[in-house]
């Protein structure tokens, strides 16, 4: 597959990303659209070409690991996870259902593909340079992929994992910041700005890039450029997002953060994802 | 008074079992020289990681090097191991029940000329409404040693709370210790006396005064908290009736709240708390903190007869 192909091909898969995690949320009734479209296309870029996997084998020793430190956007891990296999599809409909493995945040001890369990803001990425570490030590080859909110890097612990991540030199970490620029209660602008991202990443000695979160070509570029890199900086990558992306009464309105549609919307969600070009 | 301090067991007993197991790791937050393991960052640099003052990022850490199959001690000041990055344990460690163990030095009154910002009254209490927390408070230099080793094997997350001062020896080097059974130290049939940490040699002294005054003790060391021995402590009911816990932690939700909870279900006996008075320390020494809150071998056996009588 030439670079032009992979692009179309991880287009579409965003766009069976963005399907299947609104059908969850509507199933459920609960959940987290506006993040979740967000956060779709990196998604289908890691999930699809970029992660190191074995769905067949989830705890595979040498997998790339993938920690979603904004673990409420689960819907669209989820989704990913559903279609690269690691579970029957069918498992979506039961989405923060009792005894189901889709939890409301992500839960490692009963979703196959959950490489730690996440849910309270500004821990995961944390956790996320644990897991680094121990690759280092251990002289394993994996790399370890985090994604965060702008919202969530108002938590300190952020942080303090990024100084964390430099001293330790983890070139082999990867952080994605989702930045659209909404939170729980409006606007980051309003609630906690949190200025350049990427200058900040910068200033606590990280290599940061900023892309259009939504343009595969440049995610794929992004991650190309960072791939097997020895250089001894811990990555950074600012997307530029649009929360609630692909579906047009949901794109940067803050109520669409934790609410789910109705039926008439979520017909009208399909439609209009379908159409993404 | 011949003895050591429980942190002192850990800086030792943590080097060797790093030695002999390269995926034990420990987590240090800038408090590595108090907390004992200046040694093993110096002979283990790989096994070894220090995040600075930042103990909600240690926790998170070790969680993720726990996915990977390290075995991680975070290690750090009981006031912070608990409430600094309590709901950190909670999320990253509890929630997935990874194997991490918090190791936290300076517990209880144990910082006394700190001040109250620094003594960790509230510890045992606040870990031992996480699930999947096992809670352990060893009463001397030598159990320290056995149960640090036995987390250690153990494949749970485990808090481990140390001592900053020297405490007397109970025990010697070929003691016997399980995680969730308490010891028995003295058998007797007129009251029973529970105790743990650096208050254990109290309890014991308080053991003979009351044995001098021909009222026979049973003093179990109830070394685990979490899970607390449930069957030792009914026995203590079933045979003897009265309990003195003593603990140098609040009296709410330590030792002495894990008894009475027992107690209460089982329908019968009565229990007298000793520890801290629900109330703040301050700056002073050790000695006038527990006079101040009755936790003395007087006051024990005031208790004792009171209870009895």
């Amino acid at each position: 597959m030439n670079k032009k192909e992979k692009v179309v091909f991880l287009k579409e898969k965003a766009k069976e990303l963005r399907k299947t995690a609104l059908t969850m949320i509507h199933g459920a009734q609960s959940g987290h659209p506006g993040g979740s479209l967000s956060a779709a296309d990196f998604m289908a870029a890691l999930y699809f070409d970029e992660l190191n996997i074995r769905p067949e084998e989830p705890r595979w020793i040498d997998r790339d690991r993938f920690v979603l430190s904004k673990g409420h956007v689960c819907p669209i891990l989820y989704s990913a996870l559903a279609l690269r296999e690691y579970f029957p599809y069918e498992t979506i409909f039961t989405l923060r259902k009792q005894g189901s493995i889709l939890q409301g945040h992500p839960d490692m001890k009963v979703c196959p593909g959950v490489d730690i369990s996440t849910g309270s803001l500004g821990q995961g990425f944390s956790t996320a340079v644990g897991m680094a570490i121990a690759a280092k030590r251990d002289g394993r080859d994996y790399r370890v992929f985090c994604l965060v909110g702008d919202g969530e890097c108002d938590e300190g612990q952020i942080w303090e994992a990024v100084m964390t991540a430099v001293k330790y030199k983890l070139d082999n970490l990867i952080l994605i910041v989702d930045n659209n620029n909404l939170q729980n209660d409006n606007t980051c602008d309003v609630v906690m700005p949190t200025g350049d991202l990427k200058k900040k990443f910068e200033a606590f000695g990280c290599e940061a890039m900023g892309i259009d979160g939504h343009a595969m070509e440049e995610i794929v570029d992004a991650f190309d450029k960072v791939r097997n890199s020895k250089n001894g900086i811990p990555k950074v990558i600012v997307g530029k997002c649009v929360k609630g992306k692909g579906v047009s009464f949901m794109e940067n309105v803050v109520m669409w953060h934790g609410m789910a549609p109705n039926d008439e919307q979520f017909k009208q969600a399909l439609t209009e994802v379908e159409a993404m070009v | 008074m011949k003895g050591r301090a429980t942190r002192e067991a850990y800086g030792e007993e943590i080097l060797a079992l790093g030695k002999e197991n390269p995926n034990i790791y420990v987590i240090d937050a800038d408090i590595g020289k108090s907390c004992k393991t200046v040694e093993f960052a110096e002979v283990l640099p790989k096994q070894h990681v220090n995040v600075g003052i930042a103990e909600q990022n240690a926790c998170g850490v070790a969680a993720g090097l726990a996915t990977c199959g390290k075995i991680p001690f975070v290690t750090t000041y009981a006031i912070f191991g608990s409430m600094r990055m309590s709901e950190q344990i909670r999320q990253e460690v509890c929630y997935p029940k990874l194997n991490v163990k918090i190791a936290c030095s300076h517990g209880g009154l144990t910082p006394a000329n700190d001040g109250a910002s620094h003594q960790a009254i509230e510890d045992m209490g606040i870990l031992r409404t996480i699930p999947n927390m096992t809670v352990i408070m060893p009463g001397d230099y030598f159990s320290a040693k056995k149960l640090i080793r036995a987390a250690a094997e153990f494949n749970g997350p485990v808090y481990l709370r140390f001592t900053r001062d020297a405490i007397p020896y109970i025990y010697d080097e070929n003691a016997s210790f399980k995680i969730g059974k308490a010891v028995q130290l003295k058998e007797g049939k007129d009251v029973a006396i529970i105790a743990n940490g650096d208050i254990l040699s109290r309890a014991v002294a308080a053991a003979e005064e009351l044995e001098a005054e021909g009222i026979s003790v049973r003093l179990l060391d109830m070394h685990t908290i979490k899970p607390l021995d449930v069957e030792a402590v009914k026995k203590c009911i079933d045979e003897i009736g009265f309990i003195v816990t003593v603990e140098d932690h609040n009296i709410l939700n330590g030792l002495g709240s894990a008894v009475c909870e027992v107690v209460a279900e089982m329908g019968s006996g009565r229990v007298k708390r000793i520890g801290i008075q629900d109330q703040f320390g301050e700056s002073a020494p050790y000695e006038y903190l527990l006079e101040k809150n009755g936790i003395s071998v007087k006051n024990i056996v005031a208790s004792a007869k009171d209870l009895i009588h």
